[in-house]
């Protein structure tokens, strides 16, 4: 077995003898837990709001970069041929897949939730739209307005760029609001536990002098409590992303509402990566506990 | 032996000291405590270091397991330069030094015998063959019948003789006692002193400081010791008065 696996089964088996040489620390003890139950359950947040702010920025950005709406507003005896000569010239425009003017019942069901389910369509003048979807790098959007512009005069194209880029843009911009919020929430636990940990080394100084006096190295004193405030934080952390999850499980279905925040969760495998927030906080306690030690020893000599 | 207030340089007995002063100055906070010390300390022999309170015993017996470091001139112990140990180094060292201190510092959530036992425990030998070893000596201090109470619960003589023989357990080459029958009856002190004796006997380097003139006189019948006096910072060997 390499040393250093063997180091690290040490570690985590953990010495008895060893861990009895120092004595129990009440407050450090419950602050630890607590501050890694409280971060862990507000990284499961923060987690959920990045891993749905990434959908969402997918979405926007993937679907509706594919599609065009053309919208066309003409007298009623002109609808027919416009939306007619419309068909013709976007079959015949590079970069688009498909084109096809949506029924009325679609149309009823886009108006829907503002006019209620009895909307008399056929006696309002309602634009006929088409739905374009786009292929490869898509279409010359300019030229095709030039073209749209000649022959079908009552035709207006939207490509959803004006209102697509500023909610990508904001769906982006949560996205990175959430990892930053990881990070911060990372680094709180990490300067609490070192706080935790040398105000445990400065109320135990006496228990260090009789260890050093008695031959204990300085890696072994500070085993002792780097194991303690890892396994703590461990602890802490475990119950801290269950609550968060449990949380998070409690909020409405995406299905129910359909709106941003009801889709505020994980979805598939990734209700697998709170798993790792418990993981990533006894590491943050590792590195945390193990720098305050060392620290603390080294001015203790 | 020399005369009395004559400086001491250290020489005494030949071959490899197992700790050894040369000119060695202390200063703390601008004062100088200790100034020009010699000396060393022969495998198996016996030493008392007297003088006044306030004179420089403990800062001396500090130095001599590396709890302080000179300020000029060298401490070897074993033959290493102090000053070219790592912190590792001196915890390895220190298994080779049992201390005593008079006001013993112990652990105070353990028991005796864990306490006892804490040099086999930090240095990993804490196995049953060992424990063996911590029975026989917890016997040979009498406190076979304490060895589950917690520090706290000992009069002054337990706490030292339970603070020998956690000095001893690792069987080291060298003890250095400080005051170490400072809080203790003469009879408690007497049975401390009669361990430490035996102690010598079976090899190990000796250095007691003290105050207590009477001490050192009781022990002299019992063991070729060297009396070693601080005076004015510096060292020197103590006369025939003692």
């Amino acid at each position: 077995m390499s040393p250093r696996i063997d180091s690290l089964r040490n570690f985590l088996i953990g010495d008895a003898q060893a861990d009895r040489v120092v004595p129990p620390t009440g407050f450090t003890a419950w602050l630890t837990l607590f501050a890694a139950a409280a971060m862990a359950f507000l990284a499961v947040f923060a987690l959920a709001l990045s891993l749905a702010t990434s959908r969402l920025a997918d979405r926007w950005g993937d679907e509706l970069a594919r599609s065009s709406t053309l919208r066309i507003s003409a007298p009623e005896g002109q609808m027919a041929a416009q939306t007619d000569a419309a068909l013709r010239m976007l079959e015949t425009t590079v970069g688009v897949a498909s084109a096809r003017a949506l029924t009325n019942a679609e149309q009823r069901a886009l108006l829907e939730p503002w006019f209620g389910p009895d909307l008399p369509l056929e006696t309002l003048p309602i634009p006929q739209l088409i739905e374009v979807i786009e292929e490869g790098s898509g279409f010359d959007a300019a030229g095709l307005r030039l073209r749209l512009a000649a022959e079908v005069p009552g035709a207006v194209l939207d490509d959803h760029t004006r209102w697509r880029q500023p909610l990508v843009r904001a769906a982006s911009r949560l996205r990175l609001l959430g990892w930053v919020s990881l990070l911060l929430i990372g680094g709180a636990m990490a300067a609490m536990i070192t706080l935790a940990a040398r105000a445990a080394l400065a109320a135990n100084a006496q228990v260090i002098g009789v260890l050093r006096l008695v031959g204990a190295r300085d890696g072994y004193i500070a085993q002792a409590f780097v194991r303690r405030f890892t396994l703590r934080s461990l602890t802490g952390a475990s119950l801290g992303m269950v609550l968060g999850t449990l949380a998070v499980l409690a909020l409405p279905s995406a299905e129910v509402g359909g709106g941003f925040l009801t889709g505020l969760g994980f979805q598939g495998w990734h209700w697998l990566w709170p798993l790792t927030i418990p993981l990533l906080a006894a590491l943050v306690a590792f590195l945390a506990t193990r720098a305050a030690a060392r620290r603390t020893l080294g001015e203790m000599s | 032996m020399r005369a009395p207030g004559k400086a001491f340089k250290g020489q005494s007995g030949k071959g490899a000291a197992v700790i050894e002063l040369e000119n060695v100055a202390y200063s703390y906070g601008g004062a100088e405590l200790l100034s020009d010390i010699s000396l060393k300390l022969q495998p198996g022999s016996f030493h008392f270091l007297t003088g006044p309170s306030g004179s420089g015993k403990t800062t001396l017996l500090k130095l001599c397991y590396a709890a302080l470091f000179p300020t000029s001139g060298y401490v070897r112990l074993f033959d290493t330069d102090v000053r070219a140990m790592g912190r590792d180094d001196i915890a390895m060292t220190r298994r080779r030094i049992g201390v005593v201190h008079q006001d013993c510092q112990f652990l105070n959530h353990l028991s005796v015998a864990d306490n006892i036992a804490l040099p086999l425990t930090v240095s990993g030998r804490a196995d049953d063959s060992e424990m063996d070893n911590l029975n026989e000596l917890t016997g040979w201090v009498g406190l076979t019948e304490r060895a589950g109470a917690l520090p706290p619960e000992l009069s002054g003589g337990e706490r030292q003789r339970a603070a020998l023989a956690r000095a001893v357990i690792m069987s080291p080459d060298v003890v250095l006692a400080d005051e170490p029958t400072g809080n203790v009856d003469w009879e408690m002190s007497q049975r401390l002193m009669r361990l430490l004796i035996e102690l010598n006997r079976m090899g190990k380097t000796i250095m007691i400081a003290t105050h207590d003139l009477a001490l050192i006189r009781a022990a002299k019948p019992h063991v070729q010791a060297r009396v070693l006096r601080i005076s004015n910072r510096r060292l020197q060997l103590a006369g025939a008065d003692l």
